[in-house]
């Protein structure tokens, strides 16, 4: 197209007014197969082409990348799920279940290119009874290179396997219980997070995070200006043949509990509706995690197996106060305050197979230990110290997905995380997204 | 410990005189790259034939490969959206970011087509910068070559020299190659075919195919029992000589077709390594021209 052009302004320079001559029309005809060969050497030379080509729109089409997900529920559950998991009733217990028909959270994600140095990501939830809340809201490099990738703000752990993703990518309609009450979920936490990947042909990475301790275990704490929570953890990863590729990772997190008080806990004079404790001490968390996906020739599609299950084990150390009176209550409690130590652990194992191409069905079972508590003589006729009881839980889903951006799903669930209270629950949800086609994580 | 000392040295200057490191995409970007860089360069395949490049995995080893890599080579046009945002932003690695010179989009050197009027996911997946599957015309190779190999050399100065006399003697070889296709697949100019999925506008373009119909209701989405039914009872009035789909896709859907309408399947390399004969470029054409042809019987 171009040469042409400077073909067609040539010829244009080269012609006189007057009629030209056949001597004329000889050498013009010379200057143009010159031009031509000219112009074909600075093609095939590269010099032209090293140009830049357009800018592709990509993910900044809509500048910046705006996604919506809107998820709705029915739930049909026979016991009250506020009742926490036996031995757990000092951790939380942010079920999200609600009976009949309910909205869940609409997640509004905005994502852009700062600057040549910056990506910020936010991650709004809107609340179906009104509010927002940010879930995630943070800057991350995009030119440190090396390797290193650093994150400001609030954000996700990147520990663990399932703590890092939306509720919207969930293969169930809920969290396992491990994560429920060991991390309200998710580990969130406002603060930095520094990531490193080795330079092996083998995924190695290892993550550090400081944050303030925001999200459980953490206590936020506002009168302090030291860190409240940190972690440290590592993922290795790797493809077996064109089918098989899998991750591994263990993960360490470590914050100070402060004046964290815990209402309606089961005591041994069994009070009714229970007691409220606090507790103050250190809780460092252990876990390991593994992925497993089996998908023929790297195709998601019909027959591909995703296999996952993480373990977490926690000891908090510190001092309890028993039947604490807070500062705005009616009535004094005992107010007794000695030692109390726990190691608690829970893990999940889950399937999912992608029986036809639409069609996913998954299994996933849970299972917690409450421990043994080291309870202080002060306290010893008071704090139950062992359950001895085990919670469980099996859950079974089926998803239809329609396309990629759309997702229903039925999920049956026997929850016996609560001794005595077999709970039998159906759920009936839709998840599905419109807006910019966000690219998953492993 | 001298020993030591020289292999960590190795370890840490052999880098500097490394072959070009380059992660490609999809395996026919790879196959040209190989073709254009010869020994000056180590290419990394992220994916095969055999599997659909709209639905692969941000997998760890990906990301780990793209970390090292000095040079990415897609399809561009939104084909690798689903997965390769991931890799690039986790790879920590600002040489294949989006718009630098180590970021290659093949799409960005040919004339695109499809490209849509309307964006609505209603469509199905379509993409804003058009039909991404632009590898089925052989004639898409020249363009790109050209700017592929002037991407080479812009990354590798010293062998500039190199990597321009491999791009010229491609070009002849190609030129040669076009001819001999285009000759051999004149029988199938005007013969009206049937489609899985809406990736063939190129090499209908090239080869002057007429598609009369998709099996997917909607790009991207699986066909139901129900649709391809509809379509068998649109074939009776406008017959097609066969059905295509890619070596990476279900049969099922074309073969339940195929058996009623009593046309053949056209199962295409779609890639290089897609089928046996498609072993490198110039076997996906050679291969995918002779199974066209085999669809005429």
């Amino acid at each position: 197209m171009y040469q042409y052009a400077i073909i067609f302004v040539a010829v244009c320079a080269a012609l006189p007014a007057h009629a030209a001559n056949d001597a004329e029309l000889q050498s013009m005809r010379e200057q143009i197969r010159q031009l031509e060969q000219r112009m074909q050497q600075a093609e095939t030379s590269g010099a032209q082409a090293t140009a830049q080509p357009p800018a592709s729109p990509g993910d900044n089409a809509f500048n910046p990348a705006v996604s919506l997900i809107l998820s709705g529920t029915y739930g049909r559950i026979a016991e009250n799920p506020d009742v926490p998991a036996t031995g757990f009733a000092m951790s939380p217990n942010n079920h999200g279940y609600s009976r009949s028909f309910s909205l869940k959270e609409s997640e509004l994600g905005i994502s852009a290119n700062i600057d040549p140095q910056f990506r910020g990501v936010a991650t709004i939830a809107l609340a179906p009874e009104g509010g927002s809340s940010v879930e995630n809201a943070y800057v991350q490099t995009t030119s440190l290179g090396n390797g290193l990738n650093l994150r400001m703000g609030r954000f996700f752990s990147g520990q663990g396997y399932l703590n890092e993703q939306h509720a919207h990518a969930w293969d169930f309609a809920d969290q396992p219980l491990v994560y429920r009450i060991f991390w309200d979920n998710q580990l969130g936490d406002d603060g930095l997070q520094l990531k490193w990947l080795a330079p092996t042909d083998t995924f190695v990475e290892i993550g550090a995070e400081i944050g303030r301790g925001r999200g459980h275990p953490g206590t936020d704490r506002e009168d302090s200006n030291g860190a409240g929570a940190t972690a440290l953890f590592a993922h290795i990863g790797d493809d077996i043949g064109a089918s098989n590729s899998w991750r591994a990772g263990i993960s360490l997190h470590h914050t100070r509990r402060v004046d964290a008080v815990s209402d309606n806990v089961p005591d041994l004079p069994g009070t009714v509706d229970g007691v409220s404790n606090r507790f103050s001490g250190d809780s460092n968390t252990y876990g390991l995690d593994m992925v497993w996906k089996y998908t023929p020739n790297g195709n998601t599609g019909m027959g591909s197996l995703k296999l996952q299950g993480e373990y977490f084990q926690r000891r908090q150390d510190g001092l309890l106060t028993y039947d604490y009176t807070a500062p705005n209550a009616t009535t004094a409690g005992a107010n007794i305050t000695d030692s109390y130590s726990i190691t608690q652990s829970g893990w999940y194992v889950q399937g999912v197979y992608q029986l036809m191409p639409r069609w996913r069905a998954g299994l996933r079972y849970d299972r917690l230990d409450p421990g043994t508590a080291q309870v202080g003589a002060l306290n010893s006729a008071n704090v139950i110290s062992n359950h001895a009881y085990t919670p469980t839980r099996s859950t079974l889903m089926l998803d239809f997905n329609p396309s990629e951006f759309s997702r229903l799903r039925l999920q049956l669930a026997q929850d016996k995380s609560r001794e005595g209270l077999t709970d039998n629950q159906l759920f009936l949800q839709y998840v599905m997204s419109l807006g910019a086609h966000g690219a998953h994580q492993f | 410990m001298q020993k030591i000392l020289y292999v960590f040295l190795l370890l840490l200057c052999g880098n500097a005189h490394a072959a070009l490191s380059i992660f490609a995409c999809e395996p026919e970007w790879a196959a040209l790259a190989q073709e254009l860089g010869g020994d000056k360069v180590s290419v990394y395949a992220a994916t095969s034939a055999l599997q659909d490049p709209h639905h692969v995995e941000a997998r760890p080893s990906l990301i780990a490969r793209a970390r090292r890599a000095q040079l990415v080579v897609c399809s561009g046009a939104e084909l690798e959206v689903g997965w390769l945002p991931v890799i690039l932003r986790e790879a920590g690695n600002p040489d294949i970011a989006a718009g630098k010179p180590g970021n290659f989009e093949a799409a960005s050197y040919v004339h695109m087509l499809e490209v849509p009027g309307r964006l609505d996911r209603a469509e199905g997946d379509v993409h804003a910068a058009g039909n991404p599957h632009i590898q089925l015309d052989a004639r898409n190779y020249l363009p790109i070559a050209k700017a592929l190999s002037a991407r080479l050399a812009q990354l590798d100065p010293a062998n500039a020299a190199f990597y321009n006399s491999r791009v010229q003697s491609f070009s002849s070889n190609w030129q040669a190659a076009l001819t001999r296709w285009e000759a051999q697949a004149a029988p199938l100019k005007g013969q009206a075919v049937l489609v899985q999925h809406r990736a063939y506008p190129y090499l209908e373009s090239w080869l002057g195919l007429k598609q009369v119909g998709e099996l997917e209701p909607k790009p991207g989405m699986e066909p139901s029992a129900a649709y391809l039914a509809q379509v068998l009872a649109r074939l009776q009035q406008q017959p097609a000589r066969m059905v295509i789909r890619a070596a990476y896709q279900d049969g099922k859907p074309s073969e339940w077709i195929a058996q009623r309408a009593r046309v053949n399947v056209v199962a295409l390399p779609f890639s290089v390594g897609g089928t046996d004969g498609a072993g490198d470029l110039y076997g996906l054409f050679d291969d995918t021209i002779a199974r066209l042809l085999g669809g005429l019987k």
